[in-house]
């Protein structure tokens, strides 16, 4: 069967609820499935890869450190809304700095986030092939 | 590739409606469920968003909330759940906006 | 056309289960062929055998149980979901040393990649949740 191309849609902040936990846990299972996988983060879901989050105040899993394995697990394709990161008062510097390692290109390190506006996402999703909701 | 957009909050509570109307483009539709159907009243601040849009709303969900079709702006198809399911196969995937 | 839907959210405290419900029994009896309806989050919930819910509402979980027993169903609780909030079967409560089990009939419990495998298989894959 052809690959699919799966978008994983995160639109929620983390710790409040566990939407954001257990979508996360979907990303790693479906990578041993070798589809072709992005991530996108919208809304809330931005607060997901900020930098620096420390819950040992709250006891809670802090499962930030995550998303930076995703490259190795060839989830190379982290898409970031532009106008959701901006309404929230942040840039790319509040984000962690997630790559991956290009083997065709001798291993070099490559960003995993791109940064695109709403409309350059819209257009992206119009080229999946299943929306994953969480 | 066709997305049927499908929303299910109340637009005066969380911005579901307002972010899945920034994402439809053209060949997608937008259906409103649960809470979602909130949006279609006329003279609400929030039909202005869905106005045009061709969207459907889920009519079990518009009856059980005492919207009557009187009370829907123009232009919004009513679907049943069956009506539901052909919209999903209509369109080449869905993109709930939880 | 195939399906999978996804229920992300328990039943009685939000719409989910009940619109994922109608929408599954729609397909049906449209002659649409359901691959898979895979429960996910707090809608693990909705494979308790245990709940007892007032005679005059309806019984959200009895009544998956029977639409998985007329149509061959394929109803799946994600386990790891499942271990956090206490669905049990027989595998898991003897994996994990538990002395009860919960799970409804109809049910089975099993891993995210059932989910994956939902995307891949199904034409649609089609979600409820909050």
């Amino acid at each position: 069967m052809a690959t699919k191309k799966f978008m994983y849609v995160n639109r929620r902040a983390p710790y409040g609820t566990i939407y954001a936990w257990e979508a996360l846990e979907v990303v790693l299972i479906g990578a041993a499935f070798e589809q072709d996988v992005s991530l996108a983060f919208v809304d809330d879901g931005v607060f997901q890869l900020m930098k620096g989050q420390d819950t040992s105040g709250i006891d809670m899993k802090n499962f930030s450190p995550t998303y930076s394995a995703l490259g190795d697990y060839e989830v190379t394709k982290i898409y970031v809304e532009k106008e959701s990161l901006e309404e929230r008062g942040l840039t790319l510097d509040d984000l962690q700095h997630l790559v991956w390692e290009d083997e065709d290109d001798d291993w070099a390190e490559k960003d995993s986030i791109r940064l695109v506006s709403r409309a350059e996402l819209a257009e992206v999703f119009a080229g999946q092939d299943v929306m994953f909701n969480f | 590739m066709s997305i049927l957009h499908i929303v299910n909050k109340s637009p005066y509570e969380r911005n579901s409606v307002e972010r899945a109307v920034e994402y439809l483009r053209d060949g997608d539709r937008l259906l409103l469920i649960e809470d979602a159907v909130y949006a279609v009243i006329r003279g609400g601040k929030a039909a202005s968003l869905i106005d045009g849009r061709n969207a459907a709303v889920l009519g079990p969900d518009l009856a059980a909330r005492g919207i009557a079709e009187e009370k829907m702006i123009d232009g919004i198809e009513v679907v049943d759940y069956a009506g539901f399911v052909d919209l999903v196969e209509a369109c080449d995937k869905t993109q709930s906006w939880l | 056309m195939k399906l999978t839907i996804q229920v992300n959210e328990g039943p009685y405290q939000h719409q989910a289960s009940d619109s994922a419900y109608h929408f599954t029994k729609a397909a049906l009896e449209k002659g649409h062929e359901v691959f898979r309806v895979f429960f996910y989050h707090d809608g693990v919930n909705n494979g308790t055998r245990l709940t007892t819910p007032p005679q005059d509402d309806r019984n959200i979980v009895a009544r998956w149980s029977e639409l998985a027993e007329q149509h061959d169903l394929d109803l799946v609780i994600c386990v790891a979901a499942a271990q956090r909030r206490g669905i049990v079967d027989d595998g898991e409560a003897e994996r994990n040393g538990k002395d009860a089990t919960n799970i409804a009939p109809g049910f089975r419990i099993s891993g995210l990649g059932q989910l994956i495998e939902g995307g891949i298989q199904s034409d649609r894959l089609v979600v409820f949740g909050d």
